[in-house]
């Protein structure tokens, strides 16, 4: 890996730019509507500057690790096209220094969110991290096929620490919440895979359509989108919500399944515009999107008094 | 050890961008702090 030098060989100091970039930033403002979301659903009331300081401290969190994640992968990313152009793979940053801002974002919210929020929010923030830089990119995401149902934990996290942000306390609520993303994710990350040729398997990572197949993606693709239909309405069937919410589920996961049905039953032939597949992928991310909008709307309405 | 000119205008722009980057979020957890102090001590 080559760093930017000049002609005298003296490093030249990184872009602030390129250290933001290190965040995914696209990736936190999923992690900062599902904090967000889980922060307004979650019982009792949080005072805004707090409320702020939990999704702040949440967002860092995730910068943190997504850092720490391409310090471990800038080999990878390297040898991939769609992340070859990343700061630390592009030699815009020294390797050393991805890391120690990660362990730098990763401390100082975990601190933060102890001090200003809460410690049990803190520990879960920090177990979050640690899953995603350790658990997932260091240990098992070369190493199993089921690298994606376990990086699905990892998205999970944030509506859980949102609401345990306000209430200071584990619930079955926030336990669905994480529930729902672990088992959204996989379907919604293999219908990608399906239809974008990654260089995954270049690099030696054993992504699941490569390592068993067409067939059997397909097939566990299915068997999610059903378990996500009763998973996604059990917050309404435990009555931690009410019909608002339950129906949009019921709905919304109806067509996530019948939207996976086509994609379950088929194989790609040459040259296939790979259609269901790509629409399923696009409905996953307006499923998430609504469910989570679903929830808040159905619990603002509930704590305002509108709906019994 | 010479740098020209240009990389030597380079080395400060950045090293100007980057102190003002961290000025800010230096500022910005002033204030932060200062706001999760005034709401806590109301706790």
């Amino acid at each position: 890996m080559t760093v930017s030098t000049t002609s005298s060989g003296q490093t030249l100091p990184a872009d602030w730019r390129d250290f933001f970039a290190l965040t995914k930033p696209r990736v936190m403002t999923l992690v900062i509507f599902t904090g967000l979301c889980g922060l307004l659903a979650a019982p009792g009331s949080i005072h805004p500057v707090i409320g702020f300081t939990a999704i702040f401290c949440i967002a860092i969190g995730a910068g943190g690790a997504a850092a720490l994640n391409q310090w471990w992968e800038a080999d990878l990313d390297a040898g991939m096209k769609r992340t070859a152009a990343r700061p630390l793979p592009a030699g815009r940053l020294v390797r050393e220094d991805a890391r120690n801002f990660g362990i730098l974002l990763s401390a100082a919210s975990v601190g933060v969110m102890g001090l200003g929020v809460g410690w049990l929010a803190a520990g879960i923030l920090a177990v979050s991290i640690v899953y995603y830089a350790v658990v997932y990119t260091i240990w098992l995401k070369p190493r199993t096929p089921q690298n994606i149902v376990i990086g699905g934990g990892a998205g999970a996290f944030p509506p859980m620490i949102g609401w345990i942000a306000v209430t200071g306390d584990i619930t079955a609520m926030p336990v669905l919440l994480f529930a729902i993303i672990f088992f959204w994710t996989p379907p919604h990350f293999w219908a990608l895979a399906l239809f974008v040729q990654s260089d995954y398997a270049k690099v030696g990572i054993p992504m699941m359509p490569v390592v068993k197949g067409e067939a059997s993606t397909r097939r566990q693709i299915l068997a999610y989108s059903i378990l996500l239909l009763p998973l996604a309405a059990a917050p309404w069937f435990i009555g931690g919500t009410a019909a608002i919410y339950g129906i949009s589920a019921l709905v919304l996961s109806a067509l996530f399944l019948a939207l996976s049905l086509p994609v379950a039953f088929r194989r790609s032939q040459p040259d296939d515009t790979m259609k269901p597949e790509k629409r399923l992928f696009a409905f996953s991310i307006v499923y998430l999107f609504a469910l989570f909008a679903a929830l808040v709307a159905d619990r603002v309405a509930f704590y305002q008094g509108w709906i019994s | 050890m010479t740098l020209t000119p240009e990389e030597q205008a380079e080395i400060q722009r950045r090293q100007k961008s980057r102190n003002l980057a961290v000025g800010g979020v230096l500022l910005f957890f002033v204030v932060l702090f200062y706001a999760i102090t005034i709401v806590r001590m109301g706790d």
